[in-house]
């Protein structure tokens, strides 16, 4: 594997490898001194066009465990107010070294367009609306070391605005990809328009649908979609979308609660439910760093050529 | 208007129908169209089809103020390439032809170009869609197509004045960029299944239909001349198709890459295949081309549109839209429309000649091979193939969809007012 553009472009045996691979690095991440060689000598770059310290901070984290060396690219500071172009800045950035770059961005397709400009890998840490594989790697490990290796037959709900959501996007292909039945659920003009050929169900009542859910994974709210009258006010999206505790109340007690992050509580999610025995975030937060080693390692380790398994000899100690 | 040449041994093909003759031209104009002509200088047309120079509804020649994309000289030289003999040169430049002085200066600019270059005027002053041009000035230069092409008149009242307006000069058409903006704004490729799964803004296809539904009633209520452009949606097509079997005064053009492409190309995330309006699916294509066919549009026109590489060198959503067309536009037809059945050859030739001159009112184009007529003259070879290389483009920019495709159909010569401007597929100057 080059590059991680999209889940689109995996197939079952893939993604399954990479979760593997991040159960071996999730043990390292639980060591006294979480840190193995794999990576030393290698330059990871972050190059984030949009604001995301939780996601920065996790890939910078993975690196550094492989002992990879980092390079941060921070537009604000740097010559994006200049007028250069993401062309000329990423392939300043291969010149300064880099052999990967994680590229968040806020047009869609734009990680496709660097993979074609740079001999780098590139790994998209969210494009647009598009896609954040790792994210769905994330959800989808986290729902394995629940519910077993296998996600079949498992029936996810992914709640709220699809449309702009590059999580949900990853997700569908992801889940469904191992195994699990997906349905959306939200107000129709946070759908994207048109679903042909996606392996999902539509539904635009939670409450209807809520009972026959294993898995409830809750997107964010942004505000400024309200100002789009996408739909009328927070408030009635809340009564008619959010995860409330008296919805949570009716929720099977295996039923399991997850949110990317970050949470918008009291909107899509009540306080409550947030910190629930059932909500998984904080867990996803924790496996983010270890599914992030997997796709750094599958990248430029020793793997990379083959996509092979991880060799147990990576986790020995520097 | 140098001296005389002949084309021999061409296959003549113009309104009157189809024949094997030699064309005599002298003085700028056909003197003879028979057998055995000679003159000092010969054009080897064997194996060719001899037509009308194409005319080009719908060109960007970017100048003034756009001048890094292509100049008057340039796109025109890509004209007459292409096999053009008159281009209408679209007002949304820097500053917008919005006045007699911005018209004369691109009208003077294309007095040496080796196309004849026409200008369409802006609709309102400065495009901005809030007062009417000074139409009556332009109209006096030869302007006969009124547009903010780039831009929708969005808002209906000042369309009804345009199109009343409009029928005191005689001629004169108003060609309306169909998309209302409130349903694009913000929005980068098609609305379908793939911006959905690519995660791309959409541009839905009712963004065109209910504004060109609109402007044919308010063509109806008038009774001034509406010209569609580049349509590019069925209901379009539909629409077109009853409101001129009633006999409103609607005509409309449609690209080849609307013809042709669908938004499926947009999958790369390649602004090449970017563009406004957008790609569409297959049934969009289909609708377009049956229309094409059986005359609910009247014309092929390129909207060609070159943008400086360092433009379309970016991610997806920041490119500018626009394509390049004019050295390609009759080659894809021939080779994507006409060789597969689609299309026959006449329809086509008319769709690039007659049919656009008479929407544009360019009286020396597009007129028949026969004596007395201006020598605005294309000579294409179907057969030669040929491979579209970017770099080998004349235009000043590089952003076509087609680099890389294997054509059938070269334009051999081009004749403009007598002269021999474009000899064996090499521009003469």
């Amino acid at each position: 594997m080059k590059h991680l553009l999209g889940i689109a472009d995996l197939d079952r045996a893939e993604i399954e490898g990479i979760l593997d691979l991040a159960e071996s690095f999730l043990e390292v991440t639980q060591r006294e001194i979480a840190k193995v060689p794999a990576l030393r000598g290698r330059t990871v770059a972050s190059v984030f066009y949009e604001d995301s310290t939780r996601t920065r901070l996790s890939f910078e984290g993975a690196a550094k465990r492989l002992s990879a060396d980092t390079l941060t690219f921070t537009p604000k500071a740097s010559s994006v107010s200049k007028g250069e172009s993401l062309r000329d800045t990423v392939q300043t950035i291969e010149a300064m070294g880099a052999d990967a770059m994680v590229v968040r961005h806020p047009s869609a397709g734009a990680p496709h367009r660097v993979a074609d400009w740079v001999d780098a890998s590139v790994v998209n840490a969210g494009d647009g609306w598009h896609e954040h594989p790792t994210q769905a790697l994330i959800d989808t490990f986290t729902l394995r070391r629940h519910r077993g290796a296998s996600l079949d037959g498992l029936r996810v709900g992914i709640v709220g605005d699809v449309a702009h959501s590059r999580v949900a996007r990853s997700n569908v292909a992801a889940m469904t990809a191992l195994g699990a039945s997906v349905t959306l659920v939200g107000p129709p003009t946070l759908m994207p328009p048109n679903l042909d050929g996606w392996p999902v169900t539509v539904a635009d009542d939670l409450d209807a649908v809520l009972a026959d859910l294993d898995v409830v994974s809750l997107l964010r709210i942004q505000r400024e979609r309200q100002e789009q009258s996408l739909f009328p006010s927070l408030r009635e999206y809340t009564a008619r979308w959010g995860l409330t505790a008296e919805r949570a109340a009716r929720l099977r007690s295996d039923v399991l609660v997850m949110h990317p992050g970050p949470m918008n509580r009291g909107v899509e999610i009540a306080d409550a439910v947030a910190d629930s025995p059932a909500s998984l975030v904080t867990e996803q937060v924790a496996n983010g760093v270890a599914v992030r080693m997997a796709v750094l390692y599958q990248l430029l380790g020793s793997g990379a050529a083959s996509g092979g398994a991880p060799a147990n000899g990576t986790g020995s100690e520097a | 208007m140098s001296g005389e040449l002949v084309i021999r041994g061409g296959r003549v093909l113009d309104q009157h129908g189809e024949r094997m003759a030699d064309v005599l031209v002298r003085d700028g104009v056909v003197a003879e169209v028979g057998e055995g002509l000679s003159a000092t200088r010969e054009l080897d047309a064997a194996g060719c089809i001899v037509t009308p120079g194409f005319v080009d509804l719908h060109t960007h020649l970017r100048e003034p103020g756009m001048e890094e994309a292509e100049t008057v000289e340039t796109g025109a030289r890509a004209a007459a390439l292409g096999g053009y003999t008159a281009v209408v040169a679209m007002p949304n430049t820097d500053p917008p032809i919005d006045s007699a002085s911005t018209a004369r200066h691109v009208l003077d600019l294309g007095r040496s170009a080796p196309c004849d270059v026409h200008v369409a005027g802006a609709v309102t002053v400065g495009r901005r869609g809030s007062a009417l041009a000074p139409m009556a000035e332009l109209h006096a230069l030869g302007v006969r197509i009124f547009t903010d092409d780039g831009d929708c008149v969005a808002d209906a009242r000042l369309m009804r004045r345009a199109l009343e307006y409009a029928r005191s000069l005689p001629g004169a058409v108003i060609a309306q960029h169909a998309e209302d903006a409130s349903l694009v704004d913000g929005g980068h490729m098609h609305e379908g299944a793939w911006s959905s799964r690519l995660g791309i803004p959409g541009r839905p296809a009712e963004a065109e239909s209910t504004i060109v539904a609109r402007d044919i009633a308010l063509a109806r209520l008038t009774g001034g001349r509406l010209h569609v452009l580049h349509a590019s949606t069925a209901a379009t097509v539909a629409l077109l198709r009853e409101a001129r079997a009633e006999g409103v005064a609607v005509s409309a053009e449609v690209t080849p890459h609307h013809l042709v492409l669908t938004d499926a190309a947009c999958a790369a995330y390649d602004p090449a295949f970017k563009v406004n309006p957008p790609l569409r699916t297959s049934d969009h294509v289909g609708a377009l081309r049956a229309g094409l066919a059986d005359g609910t549009i009247a014309a092929v026109a390129t909207d060609h549109a070159p943008h400086p590489p360092e433009t379309k060198d970016q991610p997806f959503s920041e490119a500018p839209p626009g394509m390049l067309g004019l050295e390609t536009a009759f080659a894809v037809v021939l080779t994507e429309l006409v060789a597969p059945g689609v299309l026959d050859l006449a329809r086509a030739v008319a769709a690039f000649t007659w049919e656009p001159a008479a929407v544009g009112g360019l009286e020396a184009h597009g007129r028949p091979v026969a004596p007395g007529e201006p020598a605005n003259l294309a000579v294409v070879d179907p057969d030669a193939a040929w491979e579209v290389e970017p770099s080998a483009l004349a235009s000043r920019a590089r952003n076509t969809p087609w680099a890389g495709r294997k054509l059938a159909g070269r334009v051999r010569h081009t004749i403009l007012f007598g002269e021999a401007v474009v000899v064996d597929g090499e521009a003469e100057r």
